[in-house]
């Protein structure tokens, strides 16, 4: 929970997100067009999503196959008769003039999410419902002075509404949440998650109360609020302006506001009065939606393992600590990396190598772990060659990096540079005690209660070793001969 | 010999296949039949040439064996089907010139089964009428103008939506027609003008391609001369369309066999509340005549009710309203059809949708967005479709006592053009009888039994269980045939 310091007293955030999510599909909710995106303007468009005269929807069963994935992913109710809605407003780019969506009777009842928090601790946010709408087309305004385009690729395309309670109390808990919904949506395949391509789209419901009053305050909704860290800014810069406005004695106007994403600041798009009437009834065209339960079980067998799941093995069986697994079950990419790395290996020192080392390469290169110049395999190997203390860490950096540029596998670059660890004790022995003999000044001064110089002597053997002396070996022959 | 266009579907049918006269030679008198009935403003557009096409491809499947049911026979569209490459107006400036790149469901079939189509004819501006007066396109006079000399300067109604449909099939243009119902668009004009029309079971007929009215209750179905045409016609008409989530899976059965079947034992029931206030004495009178008549044929006349009969008018006068506000609301001037250049796109609109729909279609629209307004949706539009079960619900009560209902089709004979439009209320008074089946999903057949003495003709109105339109068939034929209705109207092309 982050708190708003006022002038007049602490003030807490209440945030709910509306999260709009392209389902992944071949075809629309209604229409047998194409849903892929990037094609021409107006070249996936049927003759039911342009609206014409006498044209009807057909529901398509792999987007209620998807919702229900989803919902299932979610932990959520499944309703086995839902009930499909017409959203009655005029536009230019809603070619029927009513949006086919549910109100009353969505797919997808209650379900919740598990938020993992930068402190490794975790939050449970409530989903309230999933419901299955269509998409509009998008009007283009800057193609002519004094004409607007329009383009119905996107019209008919199915999304999924899942809309969250407001059970957030912070920026950094609504970006929680929508990573993590987004990493359950990829997991599931049911939406690519792709915010910059607009196929998951989020606005913002925000309210402020005085920290410890139970009522809630009068919410503002921000619209177009189109990746995570915008997200996290219009929060922030929302609950400012609330504080401002209560504390001087003015009252938050229920509206819908619109990010500016160039400004940075959130501004007033339309207010309660001006809302649209959508005139909500059941499309007489289409009957209630009715699932075999069957149907239900069929999508449950085939779930995928999903984040938490995933994580809470990581933990069991690689011993990793909450906040590695969480970072490596983020992605569902980076999680099978990882087990491809430490399958049959030290579980904590792969997860170490790929969420540190690896990732901290892949930043610098602006890459991802899906077109990583080093394979898991790779990594694997390299990892192995620490493991049975061929090569010591430090040097297995080294190697890390010849791996990157080079592309060569890590026991090549070992032989070729001779790389390999010294853990033969009389070699490291004859090395310590020429280091020792030559430094005599120095082994007093360390007998003499100076423990810092510990450090000096290993390093001065780590040079005349090229670095190749087993640390551990190392520390404890030198321990012996300086007692 | 008789002329050509007196014929009966299945007459004509037997001639083609006896090799008494091709397609080409039937699909010309029509066409001269049309030309001659110009006056009545039947048809708003005639497509002579694409069916002189389809005549000769007709003549030629049937030389080659490969006829189909419906083979060489000239009908006539209502023209609220979508017909590929041919203007479809819903009789409403709104839509302009539309043309549609597609053909409906319904109208594909007939022309599958080989029929010929002469053109696009008139109704009301998108179905929403009951005299075919609120076409754009001017309305359709009756070929029946009666005894009465008032009536004789008077032009008359034949009834509507389905205007056009009615008065080309009495006025021997059109051997059949498609007609739609959402309150009775079929069975009323079938009614006044002394045809047959079949409004079958909701969900039997596709709606894909037909414009919509009011989805919930919207149904196609046949305009013919007798009931063992609509038979036919049905038959092919009939069935499930993937394309339409609303139509039913269920196997289309031979209604021409279920014709002339004995109706010994027969239930029929005579429902109470349909003896109404305002109802045409004559009217009355034909509808205890016609169950005498179906007794006397076998069957057991019985008294039902049907409680909620009286909420009908009211609950219909909400909800295809509703439907409708929304239905069309992609008349919006932005694809296709009309477009009125405004200010702005609120403006566009406003002035594209004032000057593309008529006054009934604008009343309605009004109605229809009232209703499903925030605040007012819980009074109306719900209550409206809890009555709309209750409605239902008699039904089933009804035929758990008898199998087929019956009932006039419409509280009196035709009217004059010009007569109740100034009271939309006495206008929707006109479906009285028909709106709580389309409310109720169910099937109901309407056919001429007598003429009234203004010599016009009425029509009653048989209601059978949902998907079981054999039995209505079986039980029209039998009231058909005692009825023994021979009347022509004054005017035949």
């Amino acid at each position: 929970m982050s708190i708003i310091q006022g002038t007049t007293g602490e003030w807490e955030m209440v945030i709910g997100l509306e999260v709009h999510a392209q389902v992944i599909s071949h075809s629309k909710l209604f229409s047998g067009a194409s849903a892929v995106f990037g094609a021409a303007p107006n070249a996936q468009v049927s003759l039911v999503d342009a609206a014409f005269p006498g044209m009807l929807p057909v529901i398509n069963e792999k987007c209620v196959e998807q919702a229900v994935r989803t919902g299932l992913g979610l932990k959520a109710q499944i309703n086995l008769t839902s009930v499909f809605d017409r959203k009655n407003y005029f536009y230019a780019d809603l070619p029927a003039g009513y949006q086919i969506s549910q109100f009353t009777q969505p797919i997808v009842g209650k379900g919740e999410i598990l938020l993992d928090l930068a402190d490794g601790s975790s939050r449970t946010v409530g989903i309230t419902r999933l419901h299955l709408e269509q998409d509009a087309g998008k009007s283009m305004h800057d193609q002519s002075p004094n004409e607007t385009f329009v383009d119905l690729n996107r019209s008919g395309v199915a999304l999924m509404e899942i809309v969250s309670e407001p059970d957030m109390r912070s920026g950094e808990e609504a970006g929680a949440y929508l990573k993590k919904l987004r990493a359950i949506l990829r997991y599931l395949g049911t939406c690519d998650g792709n915010m910059e391509e607009g196929s998951m789209r989020c606005d913002v419901n925000l309210s402020m109360r005085r920290v410890g009053d139970p009522v809630l305050g009068t919410r503002c909704e921000i619209k177009n609020v189109n990746s995570i860290r915008f997200v996290q800014q219009a929060i922030e810069y929302e609950s400012v302006r609330q504080v401002e406005v209560l504390e001087s004695g003015g009252k938050i106007v229920q509206e819908t506001r619109l990010w500016d994403t160039s400004k940075g600041i959130t501004r007033s798009m339309r207010s309660k009065e001006d809302a649209h009437d959508y005139r909500y009834f059941p499309d007489p065209d289409l009957l209630p939606l009715v699932l075999d339960p069957a149907f239900v079980e069929s999508i449950k067998a085939t779930l995928p393992e999903l984040p938490d799941e995933k994580k809470a093995r990581f933990i069991s069986d690689y011993g990793l600590k909450p906040y590695d697994a969480s970072v490596l079950v983020a992605e569902k990419p980076s999680a099978d990396y990882f087990e491809k790395v430490a399958k049959g290996r030290d579980g904590k020192l792969a997860a170490n190598w790929v969420t540190v080392e690896l990732f901290g390469a892949l930043n610098k290169l602006g890459k991802t772990v899906e077109n990583s110049p080093v394979s898991a395999e790779a990594l694997g190997e390299l990892v192995g060659l620490i493991s049975d203390q061929t090569i010591s860490g430090r040097i297995a950096k080294e190697v890390f990096e010849e791996m990157l540029e080079s592309g060569k596998a890590a026991a090549q670059i070992v032989e070729e540079k001779g790389l390999k660890q010294v853990t033969d004790t009389v070699a490291i022995e004859q090395a310590i005690d020429a280091i020792l003999a030559a430094n005599a000044d120095k082994v007093a001064e360390y007998k003499s209660g100076k423990d810092k110089l510990f450090g000096f002597f290993v390093g001065q053997v780590m040079k005349t070793t090229g670095g190749k002396a087993n640390p551990a070996m190392l520390n404890e022959l030198l321990k012996k001969k300086l007692a | 010999m008789t002329k050509l266009t007196d014929l009966t579907i299945t007459e004509a049918l037997h001639g083609l296949n006896d090799k008494k006269f091709s397609a080409a030679e039937l699909t010309e008198a029509h066409i001269s039949a049309v030309e001659k009935a110009r006056g009545l403003n039947i048809f708003i557009t005639e497509t002579p040439d694409g069916a002189r096409r389809q005549a000769q491809e007709s003549d030629a499947r049937r030389a080659s064996g490969k006829a189909g049911a419906l083979d060489g026979i000239p009908l006539a569209i209502k023209d609220l089907y979508c017909t590929k490459g041919v203007r479809t107006t819903a009789a409403s400036k709104i839509l302009g010139n539309f043309v549609p790149t597609y053909e409906s469901t319904v109208s594909q079939k007939l022309f599958d089964a080989g029929s010929v189509m002469l053109g696009k004819v008139n109704l009301d501006e998108f179905a929403m009428g009951s005299g075919g007066v609120t076409s754009a396109f001017n309305p359709t006079i009756s070929p029946w103008s009666g005894s009465d000399p008032a009536n004789a300067a008077r032009k008359l109604v034949p009834g509507g939506s389905s205007s056009g449909s009615a008065a080309s099939v009495a006025a021997r243009i059109a051997m059949g027609a498609t007609g739609t119902d959402t309150g009775g668009s079929i069975r009323q004009p079938a009614s006044v003008t002394g045809i047959v029309g079949i409004k079958p079971t909701y969900g039997r007929c596709s709606r894909w391609g037909i414009i919509a009215f009011a989805s919930s209750l919207d149904q196609a179905g046949p305009m013919t001369r007798d009931v063992a045409d609509a038979a036919l016609m049905l038959r092919v008409m009939a069935g499930f369309d993937e394309k339409d989530s609303t139509s039913v899976d269920v196997p289309v059965p031979d209604y021409v066999a279920a014709l002339g079947k004995s109706i010994k034992g027969l239930k029929v029931g005579l429902p109470r509340e349909y003896r109404i206030d305002g109802i045409n004495p004559e009217v009355d009178a034909l509808w205890h005549k016609s169950a005498e008549m179906l007794r006397e044929a076998g069957a057991e006349v019985v008294d039902i009710s049907l409680p909620h009969t009286k909420y009908a008018l009211p609950v219909y006068y909400i909800i295809a309203p509703a439907e409708a506000s929304s239905n069309l609301a992609r008349y919006d001037g932005v694809r296709f059809g009309l477009r009125v250049a405004g200010e702005n796109l609120d403006d566009m609109y406003a002035s594209t949708r004032f000057a593309g729909f008529g006054k009934e279609v604008r009343r309605r629209i009004l109605i229809g967005t009232y209703v499903l307004s925030a605040g007012y949706y819980d009074a109306y539009y719900r209550k409206a479709q809890r009555v709309r079960r209750l409605i239902r619900n008699d039904f089933v009560e009804a035929f758990k006592k008898c199998d087929v209902i019956l009932t006039p089709a419409s509280p009196g004979t035709a009217f004059a053009i010009g007569e109740k439009q100034d009271d939309p209320l006495q206008m929707y008074l006109e479906d009285v009888f028909t709106v709580t089946l389309n409310l109720a999903g169910l099937p109901g057949i309407c056919l001429p039994v007598g003429l009234a003495q203004n010599g016009l003709p009425m029509g009653m109105q048989l209601i059978g269980r949902a998907f079981d339109e054999e039995t209505l068939f079986t039980a029209a034929s039998a009231l058909e045939k005692a009825a023994k209705f021979t009347h022509k109207p004054p005017f035949t092309a």
